[in-house]
């Protein structure tokens, strides 16, 4: 196996995930597409530890992981209390810092 | 080789559709159940490497529990916003532009860097290594993680709930 197709497998997932984070209109599914770039990320580490026969890969990946579930239970918690107040999903429609 | 490259398109091509379909379906959770293809893909490559451990967590934390925190919060927050509307804003098309500029990008640099190396698998690598390695090298990292995912629990539920 080539350690390209990987990367580039990866690449793609992380380029899709930033355009979902640009046009989503729902809070959820921008939290969606920052998971999709994760995965992307998660996948290059892995990877490149399979490539340097290495298990640090799985470590960081590991890391990754943890990070994006503590990520993922304040994202959600915040995009409740944005829709509690504001009777919105949409982030556009946060915009009271705007003058 | 070749049965792993089949398998490596085979799961390519599921998780290009379901990270496609992420993004572009407009039922919010038909786009939640896309994300659990592409996750399990995830997992699925993960196996390929021969990274068994982190492959079974990615199961376990993504598809088990994350997947349904998005579940529980599309519905408490869906139900009347957007029965018909749309989920894309009205940038859907220009922003292709700096996505493809983006993925044209990484590979440009990704082929001209690792054009031509490739992954000679030994064997898979075993749980206990991984484990070994955790708690030598990085035993105060892990130890961070621990203390900032109960901060996120903490303040996840302070922020959630209604005083």
């Amino acid at each position: 196996m080539a350690l390209n197709q990987f990367l580039l497998l990866a690449a793609f997932l992380f380029a899709v995930g930033a355009y979902g984070v640009i046009t989503r209109r729902h809070t959820v599914l921008v939290l969606a597409s920052v998971e999709l770039m994760l995965t992307a990320v998660n996948l290059n580490l892995v990877a490149f530890g399979a490539f340097n026969n290495d298990p640090v890969g799985q470590v960081f990946a590991l890391f990754v992981l943890t990070i994006a579930a503590a990520e993922v239970g304040v994202g959600l918690a915040i995009v409740l209390l944005i829709y509690r107040n504001l009777r919105s999903s949409d982030p556009d429609d946060v915009d009271v810092l705007k003058g | 080789m070749v049965a792993q490259n089949i398998a490596f398109g085979i799961l390519a091509a599921i998780m290009v559709v379901g990270a496609l379909r992420v993004v572009s379906t407009n039922n919010i959770v038909h786009a939640a159940l896309w994300l659990v293809t592409v996750l399990a893909g995830g997992a699925g490559q993960f196996l390929l490497l021969g990274q068994e451990f982190v492959a079974w967590v990615q199961v376990i934390v993504y598809i088990g529990a994350v997947i349904v925190l998005f579940l529980f919060a599309i519905m408490l927050t869906h139900a009347p916003m957007h029965p018909t509307g749309k989920l894309n804003n009205d940038m859907r098309l220009w922003s292709v532009v700096p996505a493809v500029l983006l993925a044209a990008t990484l590979a440009w640099v990704l082929i001209a860097e690792w054009g031509n190396d490739k992954i000679h698998l030994l064997r898979p690598v075993r749980t206990a290594e991984v484990g070994t390695v955790v708690f030598r090298a990085y035993l105060v990292p892990f130890e961070v993680v621990g203390v900032l995912l109960l901060g996120a629990l903490i303040g996840a539920v302070v922020l959630a709930r209604k005083d």
